[in-house]
């Protein structure tokens, strides 16, 4: 009973520990924001390695989502005889949801996990502290340009996602299922909301992109400094994307969509 | 000697044009190499641990300026601990560390960075940058702390690898050197921006012969044409008396024994004379610290 209160108490406290250490490294990044706009080169690379070359995986997934709700919606729709909502129902459910929070899983499995396992690695082949001792701010040089570059793809990552799906679901719906093309793009076009849906699928997408981008630079750079190490911070960044995110999208659809 | 020829002329032609960053770097080693009494590094009754395994306890050493200086010890001791202590990267648990008239540890984190920019440390595993070339690797504490024209930032780069013997492999990724040609690149890197002081750890392990001789007249050359102060790491007891001014000796978290090659070669201590010349039996620790061996093979049965 004893040890296992111990144990309770020593996985809080290293928890915590764990969350402070987190929130100080974020001030620190932030604090090294400013120096970038003197380096944009240094962030345009990351944006080529996080950013498009994330963009395969996303086009695809966001292709196959949107059939998919095509086929589904369609089938439930066609019971109540109005399949012409199809447009409206695809458009809503990627613009609001799946957009952000698929692309954004998908980010953290993808381009979050490489950053975890870039950052790690460099710790544990000495080349931060080879850079430190080179009077150069690894925090400068090597995390805020990622951490920068992340939240930058993230929100245009799940805006191509979406328009992605919203073609998928036109195939599926139009291409094979006969839904009247007017018909789809018209609803779609009356019922999505510019400020409602759009933006706040936006919001949504900037929110995941900083938390997926602050989780994978702070688990490399906190990793222990050898192989088991930067694979355990690779799993952990991966797992803890996704809880943050999906905890964090029913907190924002509540406070966005809650009093409709 | 074309590799000493090439260093003079980088000295020179940097000198020549007057390129601004890097000769306030250089400035602040020829500034430093006049006031030649005041040891460069003064550490005092340093102690430091990692965790609850004590590495220093109650150590002092004096490296002097604009010599050559050697830390030998055994594996283990804590050589590698050592000059991360004196680049700030480790805190100690007591005692002082003075660079240059600074404290490390008690300065702010930019005079700290300022500092570094004169000193640099050759990692003892190369630590080079995996994703930039060779150029790129030696090019990078010059990109970063200078605004050099490429024209001459290219020139100054080759220089350094030819000293090195590496000019052909510069568009080779770290991936594809052999494990002396890598440190080799990193020593490249450690002098491309003409330092006061340049810490070698261990700049001898993997090299052929050749490369050994080459290396030592490179590190005496720079000590002396530049004026800066060398500390080199490293376990070639026969290189090093060639090389050095002095020597220190540390193990088991004291310094055992320190002087000049030739008072260590005559010292009294049966320490220092057993690693000086390399016998097995003697009063050197070899093991790590352990339970009583008989016990700990009984204790299993
Ligand atoms: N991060 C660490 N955590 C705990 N102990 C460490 C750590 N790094 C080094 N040590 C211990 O500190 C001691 C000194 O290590 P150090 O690397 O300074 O040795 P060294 O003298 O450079 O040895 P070598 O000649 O083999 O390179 C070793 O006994 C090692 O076990
Ligand atoms: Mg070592």
């Amino acid at each position: 009973m004893m040890g296992w209160l111990q144990r309770l108490g020593s996985t809080s406290l290293s928890v915590f520990e764990r969350l402070g250490r987190g929130n100080l490294f974020l001030l620190r990044i932030l604090a090294a924001l400013p120096s970038l706009v003197l380096r944009p080169g240094l962030v345009i690379a990351q944006l080529y390695s996080v950013g498009v070359l994330s963009m395969t995986l996303i086009v695809i997934s966001g292709l196959n989502v949107g059939m998919v709700l095509g086929l589904q919606g369609y089938n439930t729709l066609v019971d109540f005889g109005s399949e012409e909502s199809l447009g409206q129902l695809v458009a809503l459910s990627l613009v609001r949801e799946l957009g952000p929070v698929v692309a954004a899983l998908l980010f953290a499995g993808r381009a979050g996990s490489a950053l975890t396992a870039e950052i790690g690695l460099m710790k544990a082949t000495e080349q931060l502290s080879g850079m430190e001792m080179m009077a150069v701010d690894p925090l400068k040089r090597v995390v805020a340009p990622r951490f920068i570059a992340g939240i930058i793809s993230m929100p245009l990552l799940a805006a191509m996602f979406s328009a992605v799906g919203v073609l998928g679901g036109f195939f599926v719906g139009v291409g094979l299922l006969g839904v009247d093309s007017g018909a789809f793009w018209s609803q779609m076009q009356s019922k999505v909301d510019l400020y409602d849906d759009i933006l706040n699928g936006v919001i949504k997408s900037i929110v995941f992109g900083c938390v997926a981008a602050w989780i994978a630079v702070f688990e490399g750079y906190d990793a222990v400094p050898n192989t088991e190490g930067v694979s355990r911070a690779t799993t952990r960044t991966v797992v803890h994307t996704a809880f943050a995110v999906l905890g964090l999208d029913f907190i924002l659809t509540a406070l966005m969509f809650g009093d409709e | 000697m074309p590799a000493i020829i090439n260093l003079l002329f980088s000295i020179h032609f940097v000198h020549g044009h007057g390129c601004g960053d890097l000769q306030a770097v250089r400035q602040g080693a020829l500034k430093v190499s006049k006031n030649n009494d005041e040891p460069i590094v003064k550490i005092r009754s340093l102690r430091f641990a990692h965790g609850t395994r004590v590495i220093f306890d109650g150590v002092d050493i004096d490296i002097p300026r604009g010599k050559i200086t050697a830390i030998m010890g055994p594996s283990g001791t804590g050589k590698t601990t050592l000059l991360k202590l004196i680049g700030g990267q480790l805190q100690p648990n007591a005692g002082s560390v003075v660079v240059d008239g600074e404290d490390v540890n008690k300065v702010s984190r930019d005079a700290l960075f300022r500092l570094r920019k004169r000193m640099s440390l050759l990692f003892q595993t190369g630590a080079l940058f995996t994703d930039l070339t060779v150029f790129e690797n030696v090019a990078f504490p010059l990109r970063e702390h200078t605004r050099l024209p490429e024209s001459i930032l290219r020139d100054l780069v080759l220089m350094k690898l030819q000293a090195v013997g590496l000019r052909g492999a510069r568009d080779l990724l770290p991936a594809e050197l052999s494990g002396g040609m890598a440190r080799r690149v990193a020593l490249a890197r450690a002098i491309a921006l003409d330092p006061m002081m340049i810490m070698y750890d261990e700049p001898f392990t993997g090299q052929d012969p050749i490369t050994v001789g080459v290396i030592m007249q490179l590190i005496r050359m720079l000590n002396d044409t530049l004026g800066l102060t060398s500390i080199i790491v490293s376990h070639d007891v026969h290189e090093l008396t060639m090389i050095c001014d002095h020597m220190y000796m540390i193990s088991g978290g004291k310094v055992m024994g320190h002087g000049t090659p030739d008072d260590m070669a005559h010292s009294e201590s049966g320490w220092v004379r057993q690693f000086m010349s390399g016998l097995p039996d003697g009063p050197v620790p070899f093991h790590y610290p352990a339970p009583d061996y008989a016990d700990d093979l009984l204790a299993g049965a």
